[in-house]
């Protein structure tokens, strides 16, 4: 019986960005890259998955502006990212007016602290 | 063996609605037993002989032992597994083979929420959810879902199809002038495409009236075998085939969001009924939101993929239309106790049956049933129905 705790992919993936580190996954069987992390491949069932850094360049696939009152923090993006790498996630495009972000825009992530946890978000390419 | 074996071999032979809109002072359970009772009365059955049962409920994973107890039923068949809102759409194709083997004789499928008016409310329904059934790759971003979700979906059809939020409100009219005939439904007031064009952005593109109702309501129906539905008190509606597909649980997991699983549902459910969209006389599609209709009548093939905007624009799909769709008015204007599928079948049923009143479609005898689930059209199931002489 194994008594060692493990780190499954899950915390592993927090603990990371918690150092400032965005890391995806990468398939060693079939070559995909995976996001979120997981602990088998949905792409070919593989169960050795290698972490790598993305580029963390991408572009903006479907994007909506949540709306908030004023007083409770206001309007907000919430967006879905194509990473050049081919995975998509959900993240949020700051720096410009939510209902700025649109669909195609060139995008790069950074790591930001959110509540003392490690959160990845976007900011427009041109930007920067 | 194949799907298409069991063609007509099982029938809707009772239906009951309860508690629909407002239910204040009543529990989930109350008012999904009050349901029951009229679908077994219907049907001109007892409770005693139901020994199928198919339920599901978003707060309690084993749902269906607290039902059996509650009713004192003994079932042989019991079906509770949760795809979302399109549950109890999906919970026809098991009860459908159980019925066809023999291994019972009467299925009863139901549900009930108190969702608008329960002590435990929406918010702190999905609160509790989320701590239940955490998504941490989404949570952090704080998407309002489900509106989020399917808000992302309507942006990708409008940038990818040129579809327009007018073509939206188009949807939410044409169920509101549905609604206008349907004297149980829970939204009559008369409503313009200016007026949802107006409305406050709630996740953009979507204002409230893209978004479906928050009310209670208890749903429920009685299938049989079709030799057995010929003796029964109501016309038989037969179920010509069912057909479920699941792809992801989130948005995140869509691969291309302008596509939902009723592509592969529908292909099956039509394949094995032996017709397609031309045949058919009337369709209810689960309307989460606006979008979700767009979607359905794509994927089903009632028009082609990037079209569904331009189809349903000047009334097509309201009174009067090329294609009568959501006749109750819906999940918009009619009920939605958050899980809305045995609401859409019932619809059909009595369309087929030509109890509908001011809104009945005349001479139907064909329907569609596609349900909805999940956060982001994450499963989806279809049905073809039928009266006998269409089978």
């Amino acid at each position: 019986m194994n008594t060692q705790e493990q780190v499954g992919a899950e915390a592993r993936y927090q603990a990371a960005l918690n150092e400032g580190r965005f890391l995806i996954q990468r398939c060693e069987g079939c070559g995909r890259h995976v996001f979120y992390p997981r602990v088998v491949c949905p792409h070919c069932g593989g169960d050795s998955l290698a972490w790598v850094e993305p580029k963390g360049t991408g572009v903006v696939y479907s994007t909506t502006t949540v709306r908030r009152k004023p007083e409770a923090g206001g309007d907000y993006d919430v967006s879905l990212i194509d990473l050049d790498e081919g995975v998509r996630m959900m993240s949020r495009v700051e720096g410009i007016a939510p209902t700025e972000v649109k669909i195609g825009m060139r995008v790069r992530a950074k790591v930001i602290d959110n509540k003392g946890a490690g959160l990845v978000v976007f900011t427009p390419e041109e930007a920067r | 063996m194949s799907l298409a074996d069991l063609r007509g071999k099982t029938a809707i032979v009772g239906v009951g609605l309860a508690g629909c809109g407002e239910a204040r002072g009543m529990t989930d359970m109350e008012i999904l037993a009050q349901a029951a009772t009229k679908a077994v009365a219907d049907a001109g059955l007892t409770m005693k002989d139901m020994d199928g049962l198919c339920t599901a409920n978003l707060m309690s994973a084993i749902w269906p032992l607290n039902v059996v107890e509650y009713l004192g039923l003994q079932p042989k068949f019991v079906e509770g597994t949760n795809v979302g809102g399109s549950a109890f759409v999906a919970h026809q194709l098991p009860s459908m083979m159980a019925l066809a083997t023999g291994v019972c004789d009467a299925v009863l499928v139901c549900y009930g929420s108190v969702q608008r008016t329960g002590t435990m409310g929406r918010k702190e329904r999905t609160a509790a959810r989320n701590v239940l059934d955490p998504n941490p790759y989404e949570a952090p971003y704080q998407p309002f879902n489900p509106p989020s979700s399917y808000a992302l979906v309507a942006a990708r059809h409008m940038h990818q199809y040129g579809t327009t939020r007018r073509q939206l409100a188009e949807i939410a009219v044409a169920f509101r002038r549905w609604a206008q005939l349907n004297p149980e439904a829970f939204s009559r007031e008369p409503l313009d495409i200016e007026t949802v064009l107006k409305a406050r952005m709630i996740t953009d593109p979507f204002t409230a009236y893209d978004c479906c109702l928050v009310t209670d309501g208890a749903a429920a129906y009685v299938m049989t075998r079709a030799d057995r539905a010929k003796d029964l008190k109501k016309k038989p509606i037969y179920l010509l085939s069912n057909a479920t597909a699941v792809w992801h649980r989130s948005v995140i997991g869509m691969r291309d969001l302008t596509v939902s699983p009723s592509k592969e549902s529908g292909e099956r459910a039509f394949a094995a009924a032996g017709l397609g969209p031309k045949d058919i006389d009337v369709v209810q599609v689960y309307d989460a939101f606006s979008i979700n209709v767009i979607l359905a009548l794509e994927d089903l093939g009632f028009c082609k993929k990037g079209e569904g905007g331009p189809f349903v624009e000047n009334g097509a799909i309201g009174p009067g239309g090329r294609l009568p769709v959501n006749t109750n008015g819906g999940g918009l204007s009619c009920v939605h106790p958050n899980m809305y599928g045995a609401f859409a079948t019932i619809e059909a049923v009595r369309q087929l049956r030509g109890e509908c009143g001011e809104r009945q479609v005349k001479g139907a005898k064909t329907a569609v049933v596609n349900g909805n689930g999940g956060n982001a059209a994450a499963s989806q199931s279809t049905s073809v129905l039928a009266t006998a002489e269409a089978l």
